[in-house]
């Protein structure tokens, strides 16, 4: 054992792998049942009227944007970061017990978190904040999750060999950051049974902003939630695992640099377009639209950076399935960002407000962005965390294929149904009066939800495939050696 | 000329004044690979390219330092 090489020790990194399907085929498959509800609402009692109260929309609705946020994407960001973390700072997880100890733990706490969300959210317990609706237990739990994984980074961070932090270390720990700063302030809460002296549930809380002040500080979270979830741990994953895969170095350093400062100072300040026409101060509206639309360069700076590091190199797209994956994450994230600046401007906005534009819009980004790279990172992972080749490669095109048909199916219906009923809202004729009913968007949107449900459907077959793929390598891939591990990873056909 | 045009053109000359400045400073960065003190940032890229633990680290954390703990390695 003593004169055993030093290597890199994945356990953590394996266990967060685990979730990240598995939640990610929970979260999708509770999206899909949600979305054949909007196209058939007898399906909210599909399992009859007894249970309807856990099978309706409203029940199962945050049960979906919170697997797929807090379970597959947390999991996927933990699960790269225990992976990259290690090696672009050039030290062992198993050269310290402690932080093998903090990793372990931050993986069973963590799982202790999404089993109280699930029954929590089943039972109908929310605080009805989008994206935060856990209660003032759960959120202190996750508090202490947060700071686990926190000194679990910084602990890494602190014995690195390599002195200079990788481009994505800084993504990852301006997660650690945004995450922690937007998740306290928006949590503030007062659980209503201590301070009335028992009155109620003992779990239930109300907010400590009300009216105004409340919507601000959800929408400046909401929205950053987006940035320090969706964006910046993803944009981590790519500066590591597409430079590695293909061999090829980032394009400019220097340019991923100033992309990240500008994404640190511009997303933030851009949370107030969700409320564009409501009762927030004009002038917060305005900022928020004009840094939506900067938001831009700092977005495109990343991802022309990725697509410049193919350079000269452009055939593995066509021959890796992996680098597929990526390519398209970062055509998708160009491509996303460039349409949420659009429906941030006010005109513009008031069209798209409230309509199925805004899930377009979510879905092309996390659907085509944020789930393709995460899994392309685990791909890229697999062989070298199994030690075994990734099971099939013809299985991985399959899944690549079905999935950008459901993603394009996803936000192309959405386009029409968004921009169909923004239009009708608002149709009136030479008296003021309204030309459309509320019902009447209903119906001529009818054929768009199918749409939608057969483009998710898709996108969860993929999932299965994606799952599939992994639990073969894992467990029937050929043996590799670790030559065979430097840049592309090997695939069997 | 009334003040919502004055404003318009404010900001569209504004954006297009961001929008130069920057792209001219992202050339500049690709232009010179070196800063003012004659860092390479570029190097840094092998950061995530040579990344086994025996590789060579682009920037040690210290001689001193490296040795100790590399001591666990030998």
């Amino acid at each position: 054992m003593e004169n055993r090489p030093l290597e890199y020790d994945y356990t953590v990194a394996k266990m967060f792998m685990l979730t990240t399907v598995l939640l990610g085929i929970v979260g999708m498959l509770v999206g899909v049942i949600l979305a054949w509800q909007l196209a058939f609402p007898s399906v909210n009692t599909i399992l009859g009227s007894g249970v309807a109260e856990y099978t309706n929309f409203s029940r199962l609705r945050p049960l979906h944007t919170d697997a797929v946020i807090f379970g597959f994407t947390l999991s996927g960001i933990w699960a790269t970061w225990y992976y990259v973390g290690q090696r672009v700072l050039k030290v062992s997880m198993a050269e310290s017990k402690v932080l093998m100890f903090l990793g372990k733990l931050h993986f069973w706490l963590y799982l202790v978190g999404v089993v109280a969300v699930v029954v929590s959210l089943l039972l109908g317990i929310t605080t009805s904040k989008e994206y935060a609706e856990f209660e003032w237990p759960i959120d202190i739990a996750i508090v202490i999750v947060w700071v686990i994984w926190g000194l679990s980074l910084f602990g890494l961070i602190g014995m690195r060999r390599e002195k200079s932090l990788y481009i994505s270390i800084w993504y990852y720990i301006a997660t650690f950051l945004g995450i922690a700063m937007l998740y306290l302030f928006n949590n503030m809460e007062i659980p209503t049974y201590f301070a009335s002296g028992g009155i109620g549930a003992w779990w239930h809380s109300v907010s400590m902003y009300s009216g105004t002040n409340d919507a601000l500080v959800q929408w400046w979270y909401g929205h950053n939630a987006v940035a320090f979830g969706f964006t910046v741990p993803i944009v981590a994953m790519i500066y590591y695992f597409l430079p590695k895969e293909s061999g090829q170095a980032v394009f400019s350093y220097k340019l991923s640099l100033l992309s990240f400062w500008g994404l640190m100072f511009v997303y933030l300040w851009a949370g107030g377009h969700h409320l564009l026409f409501s009762t927030v101060p004009d002038w917060m509206q305005t900022m928020s639209s004009v840094f939506s639309v900067i938001l831009i360069l700092p977005s495109w700076g990343s991802a022309i950076n990725m697509l410049l590091t193919m350079k000269g190199e452009w055939q593995q797209v066509a021959s890796s399935p992996l680098i597929k994956f990526m390519v398209l994450a970062s055509t998708f994230y160009m491509f996303s960002t460039l349409e949420g600046p659009i429906q941030a401007i006010k005109s513009v906005n008031a069209i798209a407000h409230f309509t199925d534009w805004i899930v377009g819009h979510v879905h092309d980004g996390t659907l085509g962005w944020v789930a393709f790279m995460i899994m392309a990172a685990l791909f890229h992972m697999a062989p070298r965390v199994f030690k075994r080749e990734i099971y099939s490669k013809s299985l991985m095109n399959t899944q690549f294929w079905i999935q950008t048909l459901g993603v394009v199916l996803y936000f192309t219906s959405m386009w029409i149904a968004g921009i169909t009923q923004g239009m009708m809202w608002r149709a009136h004729d030479e008296f003021g009066n309204l030309a459309y009913s509320f019902i009447d968007t209903v119906t001529v949107l009818h054929p768009y939800y199918t749409i939608r449900a057969v483009g998710g459907t898709l996108y969860l077959i993929g999932m299965f495939l994606f799952a599939w793929n992994m639990y073969k390598t894992m467990t029937a891939g050929r043996r590799v050696e670790e030559n065979e591990l430097q840049n592309a990873s090997p695939m069997a056909a | 000329m009334d003040i919502a045009q004055l404003q318009a053109y404010g900001y569209f000359f504004l954006v297009l004044f961001l929008v130069v400045v920057l792209y001219s400073y992202i050339y500049h960065l690709y232009k010179n690979r070196k800063d003012h003190d004659g860092v390479d940032y570029e190097k840094y890229s092998n950061m995530a390219l040579n990344d086994d633990i025996t590789d060579k680290p682009v920037n040690k954390v210290s001689d001193k330092e490296t040795k100790k703990v590399g001591d666990k390695n030998e």
